[in-house]
């Protein structure tokens, strides 16, 4: 008690915290202020971070969605013993050896007939994937009866015709209301045809504009790069290209010609389609797509004009190929399917053929190797070091070094495993064990940190009460300790493995970026992973492989939320309270 | 501190004064014990008598905790303690290098401050020492055991019927309980208890020391206890401990009403501590 009296008379009296003076207030003031700014800071970061995350996960699912289905021809095939039994001997191994994909083609040719000639012919066909028959066989394989009947089977389209189908960035827009009687001079090959009234003058005014536009685009450039000083040589082909354009569409001449860089107009009439290559206001030169029925005279609003709005130039389908999968469309022969070689089959060259499922059978043979080892090593290391190893200066520089390793950029370890499982010991490249040996160096840290945090939150009163009763160090640890831990060690390792499952650059250094058809079935196979997958996909040029390359991202994205899942639902599950 | 002499005094210095001619269960003799640099325990020198409560007071930080985990070798797993000097049980030197200590643990006893079981079945809890030490040939005779423990630890009428229901979902006084039958399913010799009372409520603590009185029959008890009353009415003999010193051990009601030091009687009237 005599403390208080013993500051002496010296001591600076302490005064009583005031609320009405301004000072107060002002202090008040403050303080309120500071606490609302620091809500408003906090609300802001996490807008800023949820906006991103859904802009990203909606692009992932909008493109992706698509990249999980699959646009088929479905339609009734003759399965034509000439092609692919000719013999008649029905062994499967002759009828794995048949060329359903000429099957295929003669499917096509009868659902839309009349296509002659290399060039169409070759166009219709292009509209197939080369793994169009596959279906078929696997069809006739189960069920070799089937050689000589007519059966209903899928044809896959090429990733060209899948991917248009998908996009709705080209529209078709249709002028129904002809006001002209239209005679066509043929019925294949190049014709032209004769209208009673000028029908095309709104088209031909339509590509004028068109060119205007364009001519005035060009002028504009031009502009622009003279004010960066370009030299007058290296604008003269763009200057002739907009001079030309200005002659064409200040020209009085009624006659226009149509080429890929302007919206293609196509005449359907009499159950054929002509392409446009030429017109006037009451004639159109062109070139039949889809032959026409005869030459009649085909009445006002009995025959169309279609614009494929996006200039041939600049779709990957061509408008013989675009025509033709519209008409197979119209005969309702198409459909979009759920996509399930996606994940049965291997990767490809061909969009519409590649699937994960090699990525994802590699991914889970190599984390196999990485659990398979990290677990047992990392669980040990860690219970060595948290319970038994003398505190001294070797223990605390393998703690140090544990930790920094931690923070090594995982190319390093590709590195590494490249310079020893490969070159070292002679490890085959490309395979998962070697992979799964590199992952587990780089997740190893992270495991025995975990594990280390894990053993070392169970609290030490549950280690006294085991050695009270007479248990030994190490019964302590096994029996009460590290059971306790286990929930915290399997989230660590979960998350570890989740790391793992996601990494990238040093699969690449022990070449797993290799394009790699086959679904391993082995450790020491050549493999590929799913990030490393992803990669490869998104380099390549076809719009299909970038719909694959978002598609293959979901996959791993779900992956990855299932396994943090399992990791949030042990925690919650195994969590004890003392 | 009025000390008139209580009901419960009287009936205990009967009690201690027919034990004191009991030999010496522990003798310790000159213990230092260091942590780091710091010198914990200065020169102690008691003896605890077989089959009685003994009871060590002090202020916090006298040692007295120190010296009871030094008596089964508890202090070994502290990397930084060092103990000089002899303590002897049944005349045998505890610190004797050839003598390991977890055997040791099995016969010595120990109930912590706080309630500490382990977070499985309240079966498990008390079948582990038993378990671990072989002392059942068969499920039946583990039973047995388990059932003796809890009997003995006054806890097997409050959960006879939920033997498989975790030991950490029981009341603080019957998780203590439960610890004192896990302790002794092993049947040591000395039982320590470290302040065992001292995150009970009245009614608990209460239990704890009727449990402690019939305990001491068969076994010899050494409780650590910052409570003067719960000292003078559990134990036969007492020692006081101050800054690492034992200033005075006798017997209870001797140390209570009559100390010989002038430290012990400022420390139990209430001067310090």
């Amino acid at each position: 008690m005599t403390d208080l009296t013993a500051g002496g008379v010296n001591a600076p009296a302490i005064r009583r915290v005031e609320f009405d003076t301004e000072e107060a207030k002002a202090r008040l003031r403050r303080r309120y202020r500071s606490e609302f700014r620091f809500k408003v800071y906090g609300f802001a970061a996490l807008a800023v971070t949820t906006t991103f995350l859904l802009l990203l996960l909606s692009s992932i699912v909008s493109k992706g969605i698509p990249g999980f289905f699959q646009n088929v021809i479905v339609t009734d095939v003759l399965v034509d013993a000439g092609k692919i039994d000719p013999e008649g001997n029905g062994d499967a191994a002759t009828l794995r050896a048949g060329d359903y994909t000429a099957i295929a083609r003669a499917a096509l040719a009868e659902a839309i007939p009349g296509i002659e000639g290399r060039q169409l012919k070759k166009e219709l066909n292009g509209l197939l994937s080369s793994g169009a028959g596959d279906a078929l066989r696997e069809q006739v394989l189960a069920d070799p009866s089937l050689v000589g009947q007519r059966v209903k089977t899928q044809l896959l389209l090429a990733d060209e015709a899948d991917v248009f189908l998908k996009d709705s960035s080209t529209t078709i827009r249709t002028i129904a209301d002809t006001r002209g009687i239209a005679t066509p001079t043929g019925t294949t090959g190049d014709v032209t045809i004769f209208v009673g009234a000028n029908d095309f003058a709104d088209d031909i005014a339509e590509v004028k504009a068109e060119l205007k536009a364009k001519a005035a685009a060009i002028m504009e450039a031009i502009e622009r790069r003279k004010a960066r000083g370009a030299g007058p040589e290296s604008l003269k082909d763009l200057e002739r290209e907009a001079a030309d354009l200005r002659i064409r569409y200040e020209a009085a001449a009624t006659s226009e010609t149509l080429d890929s860089k302007t919206p293609s107009r196509l005449v359907a009439i009499n159950g054929g389609i002509v392409k446009v290559k030429e017109m006037t206001p009451t004639l159109v030169k062109g070139e039949v797509i889809i032959p026409l029925k005869s030459t009649a005279d085909a009445a006002p609003g009995t025959w169309q004009i279609r614009v494929y709005e996006k200039p041939e130039s600049n779709r990957n389908l061509n408008d013989r190929g675009l025509t033709f999968l519209e008409a197979l469309k119209a005969k309702g022969l198409v459909e979009n399917r759920f996509n399930w070689a996606f994940f049965t089959t291997g990767d490809s060259r061909e969009a519409e053929l590649a699937g994960i499922q090699g990525a994802l059978v590699g991914s889970i043979l190599t984390l196999l190797v990485t659990i398979g080892l990290c677990l047992p090593i990392g669980v040990l290391a860690a219970i060595y070091l948290e319970e038994f190893a003398p505190k001294n200066r070797m223990t605390e520089l393998i703690e140090i070094n544990i930790n920094n390793l931690a923070a090594v950029p995982s190319i390093v370890f590709g590195l590494l495993g490249l310079a020893v499982f490969l070159n070292f010991f002679n490890l085959p490249r490309s395979a998962p064990l070697v992979g799964g040996l590199v992952l587990a160096l780089l997740v190893l840290p992270t495991i025995i940190i975990a594990s280390r945090a894990a053993l070392k939150s169970v609290p030490p009163s549950i280690r006294e009460a085991a050695l009270g009763v007479g248990a030994s160090h190490q019964q302590a640890v096994f029996h009460h300790v590290l059971p306790l831990a286990m929930p915290g060690i399997m989230t660590g390792t979960i998350i570890g493995m989740a790391h793992a499952l996601g990494e990238t650059a040093p699969l690449l250094m022990i070449g797993m970026i290799a394009f790699i058809v086959d679904v391993p079935t082995s450790l020491t196979q050549a493999a590929t992973v799913l990030p490393v997958q992803i990669f490869l996909w998104s380099d390549l040029p076809e719009p299909a492989f970038k719909m694959k390359t978002a598609a293959a991202i979901m996959v791993l994205l779900a992956v990855l939320f299932v396994m943090n899942g399992l990791a949030i639902w042990l925690r919650k599950k195994f969590e004890r309270r003392w | 501190m009025d000390m008139r002499p209580d009901p419960l005094i009287m009936m205990t210095t009967q009690t201690a004064q027919a034990t004191v001619a009991a030999k010496p269960k522990i003798v310790a003799r000159n213990v230092n014990v260091f942590y780091g640099e710091k010198h914990a325990l200065k020169d102690v020198s008691v003896d605890i008598p077989e089959r009685s409560v003994t009871s060590f007071i002090g202020p916090s930080g006298c040692g007295k905790s120190t010296f009871l985990r030094c008596i089964n070798r508890m202090n070994d797993t502290v990397p930084s303690c060092r103990v000089e000097g002899t303590i002897l049980i049944d005349g045998k030197d505890i610190y004797d290098p050839a003598l390991d200590p977890v055997q040791l643990r099995a016969r010595v006893g120990m109930v912590f401050q706080k309630p500490n079981p382990f977070p499985k079945s309240i079966y498990d809890n008390v079948a582990y020492g038993p378990r671990i030490h072989g002392l059942s040939r068969s499920k039946g005779e583990l039973d047995q055991i388990v059932e003796a423990s809890l009997r003995k630890a006054s806890l097997w009428e409050e959960v006879k019927d939920r033997l498989t229901d975790s030991g950490t979902g029981l009341s603080g006084g019957q998780q203590q309980r439960l610890c004192i039958a896990r302790t002794i399913a092993i049947n040591p010799e000395i039982i320590l208890m470290d302040e065992p009372c001292s995150a009970l409520d009245p009614i608990a603590t209460a239990r704890i020391e009727e449990l402690m009185e019939e305990l001491r029959h068969n076994f010899t008890i050494v409780i650590v206890t910052h409570s003067m009353q719960q000292a003078a009415r559990v134990s036969q003999q007492t020692a006081f401990f101050h800054l690492g010193h034992v200033v005075e051990v006798g017997e209870t009601p001797q140390i209570f009403t009559n100390p010989t030091d002038k430290r012990t009687q400022d420390y139990i009237t209430g001067r310090f501590g």
